[in-house]
């Protein structure tokens, strides 16, 4: 009944229904609110409420405001290298997937639906297997006496084990094998809507292959770039386990250097200014993205 | 590429004005044949260590090595026959059993309301909803951890719950939405016309029709608390170990080759929910 309303007038308020449609949509209202309460008063209780205190404690010391926490962050050298090396290592891993995962994505964009259902399991097999799985594998295969050390060794190539873990490499190997998907799965998403006849018709109006794709398809791929490349970093820049389990202590990150404040010093206010620090950023990335493509693509929705 | 895409093609090009004057056989095309290659690599990339690791847990050597030498159960005996590895992994389970239970409820609910309802701020709860995602885990963590030395839940087995379905609930929400908007609202206003109640309209009608949906939003928080390992780091506490703290742990110190068959177990155990989970998604229709 309620949708009658709706029908005759979508999306609008100036249409004024009678009085028992109203008490019906009231009701309806109360019972929509109803079924969200348990799930905002969990969420406000457990997630906005904690987030707003530590954002909250980031600005104090002793009780009384202060920057001084982020003044610390920003002064202190170990600090400042530990921001670096986090935003570095989150455009790596990101510029890698992107060049990994765009040749992966067109590919599979291209072949016959038969072999994209085969070939996408490939992808989603890892995606679906745990971070700490995965990472567990990379240092079995990555150890000093591990298998590809093994196999370097048996096939000559190197005489003593090279070392590929607990440095730079070690983390971007991991984290990118970790990322990828990540990246693949939008970029596939967003390519398999393009019309491959743009592409076509670019050529017979005499574009050269390479020409059809850098001027048509590549521009047309932008959204899934975006969603991909900004999924990737925000997720690489908040990364823990990678990092912790196969960096050395050239690569700590911010979320090491939040848990290590936590844990070893109990320097709580600090983590909080450093998580304060970690959230900004990440909202800043979300909203400028939100405002260039639309909330709906972040969070993968279709409407 | 497949012959018979190869035939279309060819078929295509012939017919195109600007291909006329090449002859057909010059599309032996080595810019396919290098995409082909280098995608076969990465897709190695990406699924040759998960697989790795099954064959090497069955090793019966002393340490793991590829290929692995001969067979034997020994790193499953080991973890079937060690206290501190079982015990981690039945709290794991208790955790995401409960976690599923609540976060499909809740989830639910929310989701028919965001669906359906039409009232100022959705948008905003809609984002209060799935913003647990895009929130990076260390700073949910440390937040709840914050909060939980208050209402003094840390190391409590309500806490971790709690904590997780946090973390899981937008996972659930994100694909009954998805599932409901398919759905069909002609079916729920005839029962309602045959006189059925709200309460009996969903459970008769709605319900059975999104089941797939929820089902699959249940496999998603399951294993989203199974997995979960960064807020469990914060608020387990010593006596409330998941299966992933303890493999963090055991991580941290030396590679403990027990690790390779945990590791195969919950690899089967995730992929198979997910499997499951993309199969009923499918099915619901909410791609």
């Amino acid at each position: 009944m309620a949708s009658i309303a709706r029908e005759r007038d979508p999306g609008s308020s100036h249409y004024q229904p009678d009085p028992r449609l109203q008490r019906l949509h009231r009701r309806q209202l109360l019972s929509h609110l109803g079924l969200l309460a348990l799930a905002v008063t969990l969420l406000a209780v457990l997630f906005v409420y904690p987030i707003s205190r530590i954002i909250y404690t980031s600005f104090l010391i002793d009780g009384s405001f202060s920057l001084d926490h982020y003044r610390r962050i920003i002064e202190v050298d170990a600090y400042i290298r530990v921001l670096r090396t986090t935003l570095t290592i989150g455009f790596q891993v990101t510029l890698i997937c992107l060049l990994l995962g765009y040749p992966l994505a067109y590919f599979l964009a291209s072949v016959p639906t038969r072999w994209q259902r085969i070939l996408i399991i490939l992808v989603l097999v890892p995606f679906w297997t745990s971070f700490l799985v995965r990472t567990y594998a990379w240092m079995v295969l990555l150890q000093r006496r591990g298998v590809v050390n093994d196999w370097l060794m048996s096939l000559g190539l190197t005489s003593e084990p090279v070392q590929m873990m607990y440095n730079r490499m070690g983390v971007l190997v991991g984290m990118v094998h970790v990322m990828l998907p990540f990246m693949v799965l939008p970029l596939f998403a967003v390519m398999i809507g393009i019309d491959r006849n743009l592409i076509r018709a670019a050529q017979n109006l005499g574009a050269s292959p390479f020409q059809a794709f850098r001027r048509v398809f590549l521009p047309l791929s932008l959204p899934g770039i975006a969603a991909g490349s900004i999924l990737v970093f925000i997720l690489s820049i908040g990364f823990y386990i990678t990092p912790a389990l196969m960096g050395g202590r050239q690569d700590t990150m911010i979320a090491q250097l939040i848990e290590a404040q936590v844990r070893d010093r109990l320097n709580w206010e600090f983590a909080t200014a450093i998580a304060t620090f970690l959230l900004i950023v990440t909202v800043i990335i979300v909203a400028v993205y939100n405002r260039i493509l639309g909330t709906e693509r972040v969070f993968g929705e279709d409407r | 590429m497949t012959s018979a895409e190869q035939a279309q093609q060819r078929v295509r090009t012939r017919t195109t004005a600007a291909e006329a004057t090449r002859p057909p056989q010059r599309r032996v095309d080595w810019g396919r044949v290098a995409l082909g290659t280098f995608s076969g690599l990465v897709l190695f990339f990406l699924v040759a260590p998960v697989l790795i690791v099954i064959p090497m847990s069955f090793s019966a050597g002393s340490s793991l090595s590829f290929p692995p030498t001969g067979f034997s159960l020994q790193w499953y005996e080991n973890f079937f026959g060690r206290a501190d590895w079982t015990s981690a992994a039945i709290q794991s389970f208790r955790v995401a059993a409960a976690v599923t239970v609540l976060a499909t409820i809740i989830g639910t609910m929310a989701s028919l309301a965001l669906v359906r309802g039409r009232f100022r701020g959705k948008q905003v709860i809609n984002i209060l909803l799935l913003s647990p995602i895009i929130v990076p885990s260390i700073v949910i963590a440390i937040a709840v951890f914050g909060i939980y030395s208050t209402l003094q839940l840390t190391g409590t087995y309500i806490g971790l719950v709690l904590g997780h379905t946090v973390f899981a609930l937008p996972f659930v929400v994100i694909v009954i939405t998805a599932t409901l908007r398919g759905f069909d609202m002609t079916l729920e206003h005839a029962a309602n016309n045959l006189g059925a109640n709200p309460l009996q309209t969903f459970r008769y009608v709605t319900l059975p029709i999104i089941a797939p949906g929820v089902f699959a939003g249940a496999l998603f928080a399951f294993v989203a608390s199974f997995d979960e390992l960064i807020i469990s780091l914060f608020i387990a506490g010593a006596q409330n170990r998941t299966l992933p703290l303890r493999m963090f742990e055991g991580l941290r110190l030396e590679i403990d080759p027990t690790i390779a068959a945990v590791s195969t177990m919950m690899t089967v155990l995730t992929v198979s929910a997910f499997g499951c989970a993309e199969i009923l998604r499918r099915r619901a229709g909410g791609e």
